[in-house]
């Protein structure tokens, strides 16, 4: 069921939601960024339109609310353990398509793989999403190569604004009533989905074991610093240390904490003893790769990587991610691999 | 029952093998096969994944080298008569595929705790004389398990060997790959072989198994990662699209042998 309405109309639909749902969606911080007077765009709640980013990619993805940077997973006493409790307000998450792709491969890993994640679980069933529209690809978007630039189900609703006018295809009936309420005009609607990008990658099918032993990662060991950030950015990597700490007041008491972790990052594989797996860059490179375009789909049955660019958006040796997909279909393909 | 949250254990007997090799006794009661492990955690310092290195009725035994923060700290205040675990996780060893015929058991170091039960289940078969063990460590000061040893002496091949070892000592010495060539098999094609050590040792006994004519289908390995969480999410023990924690540690060779890192 679609909906057009203006700017104030949907103000106050959001200012509806508000009273139920917390929302969560990519606004601009000025002066924030990394550098001097450089923005960035990042999630954090909301409570009207003008204050999402919408003409923009968001430099860090929806997926802290789901899976925190850190999490206090329990408390400590002495010998006695206590469960953390975890917000479980409902929530509504305004991303586009690429992250819409991403919720199920976190659902993959969290939900899918071996035991259902008790804190993700909890999380995750409170939470809604909101469809952001997408007119035209970012820079180093390429979610069309991968399938994620169109989604038509999980969503609420979904949002494309152009000036006053704003188009919604409402999926929920619930929500239908807010926009009725708000005498939005029904007219249907396709939410706008990205149909040509700038980057191409073409994914190979399978990957012999050969790509190892490839000299194209010997150029990541070199450039790659191993700073983690294309990690922290990636709307689908889930990875985490565990990571105990006390309260310096009584060293008798404190938590367990599973914080982001990175296979790009020094520690990442040490063993007890002095162990270590993939100790080049190039080595970590690899991993990381094979696991976004391969790796993950023997075993889901859908690539990880769901095009969104923001590892190449961020690296800060330039290093092009979607690049590397094209040397390791283009070895495979002239089985120099 | 949140799977992240240890339970408390009780620490009924400490065996010492070396200065840095303890078998905890823990209490436990419930299914458990060798070659899974238990998440052992010392609040403040963290958990590290241990193998099963025998189980009880009521108890399981940890068999803990003290090599790490966390295993440094259990050694350093186990006295307090219990730790927080978690567990037990992976896929373990599947004995009864070992139990008939010809099986040829190769550990090293600690690697022989994730085998012992496999081990001790062999010896009580009735043709115990068919099953080929080769238990290595580095010297004879770090043999774990003495009195086991003694006990899989009478009832089963055993070969007992250290790397090195002072002038005058009269046991074997000589890496475990030095005994595979002369193994006394009657039908190598059918044997089957369990492999547990470090990765170099593990790679050249699978080289050494195959050249003496072991089929690939018929050898299994197990597999060694920092399991962080052993329930499938923080991803340190992916191996291509294999998690240690889940399908793992035990493997066979047909699909260990693909899985690179």
């Amino acid at each position: 069921m679609g909906y057009i309405l203006n700017v104030e109309a949907l103000n106050q639909v959001l200012q509806k939601l508000g009273e139920t749902y917390r929302l969560y969606a990519p606004v601009r911080k000025i002066g924030e960024g990394r550098f001097t007077n450089v923005d960035v765009v990042r999630y954090d709640f909301i409570s009207t339109l003008e204050e999402i980013e919408l003409n923009a990619k968001s430099d860090y993805s929806f997926k802290e609310l789901l899976t925190p940077l850190s999490q206090t997973l329990f408390f400590f006493t002495e010998d006695q353990t206590q469960e953390a409790k975890i917000d479980t307000s409902e929530a509504i998450i305004f991303l586009r398509s690429c992250d819409m792709h991403a919720v199920k491969r976190l659902d993959d890993i969290y939900l899918n793989n071996g035991f259902a994640d008790p804190f993700y679980q909890k999380v995750r069933d409170h939470v809604h999403f909101v469809l952001l529209g997408c007119s035209h690809a970012y820079d180093n978007c390429f979610c069309v190569d991968m399938g994620s630039n169109i989604t038509t189900e999980g969503y609420l609703f979904s949002l494309d604004v152009d000036n006053d006018k704003v188009s919604c295809d409402v999926k929920d009936p619930e929500i239908a009533k807010l926009f009725d309420a708000v005498s939005a005009v029904k007219q249907d609607v396709t939410p706008k989905a990205v149909t040509e990008t700038a980057v191409h990658v073409e994914i190979p099918e399978t990957v012999p074991n050969t790509i190892y032993k490839n000299p194209l990662w010997d150029e990541y060991t070199a450039r790659c610093i191993n700073c983690g950030r294309c990690t922290t950015v990636c709307p689908t990597c889930t990875c985490f240390n565990m990571q105990d700490t006390f309260y310096t007041d009584n060293g008798k008491v404190g938590e367990r904490r599973r914080v982001a972790g990175s296979c790009m990052i020094n520690g990442y594989t040490n063993v007890a003893g002095g162990g270590q797996y993939r100790r080049t860059n190039g080595e970590r490179m690899r991993f990381k790769v094979l696991h976004k375009i391969y790796d993950h789909r023997r075993r889901f049955g859908n690539d990880m990587c769901v095009g969104c660019g923001r590892c190449d958006d961020v690296c800060p040796e330039y290093i092009s991610y979607s690049n590397i997909i094209n040397k390791v279909n283009n070895a495979v393909k002239e089985g120099n691999s | 029952m949140n799977p992240y949250v240890p339970f408390s254990s009780e620490i009924l007997d400490v065996i010492k093998h070396t200065e840095k090799e303890y078998t905890f006794k823990m209490k436990f009661e419930g299914a458990c096969k060798p070659g899974q492990f238990f998440e052992v955690s010392v609040p403040k310092f963290g958990e590290a994944p241990i193998s099963i290195s025998g189980i009880g009725s009521d108890y399981v035994d940890l068999t803990i080298r003290k090599v790490g923060v966390v295993t440094n700290e259990v050694f350093e205040h186990y006295k307090g008569q219990s730790l927080l675990m978690r567990g037990p996780y992976g896929n373990g060893f599947d004995i009864d595929l070992y139990r008939d015929g010809e099986t040829v058991v190769i550990a090293g170091g600690t690697g022989v705790s994730p085998v012992r039960g496999v081990i001790q289940a062999l010896a009580e078969t009735e043709d115990a004389k068919d099953k080929h063990v080769i238990v290595g460590f580095r010297s004879p000061d770090d043999m774990l398990f003495r009195n086991d040893l003694k006990d899989w002496d009478e009832k089963l091949d055993l070969i007992l060997t250290v790397d090195g070892a002072p002038e005058g000592y009269q046991g074997n010495i000589g890496l475990v790959t030095k005994y595979i060539p002369d193994l006394p098999l009657k039908d190598v094609k059918n044997a089957k072989a369990v492999i547990v050590g470090p990765p170099p040792m593990m790679r050249f006994s699978v080289m050494g198994l195959l050249e003496k004519g072991f089929r690939e289908e018929n050898i299994w390995v197990s597999q060694e990662r920092k399991m962080c969480c052993g329930l499938g999410k923080c991803g340190h023990c992916r191996i291509g699209d294999q998690y240690v924690c889940l399908d793992g540690p035990v493997f066979n060779y047909t699909q260990s042998k693909d899985m690179l890192d």
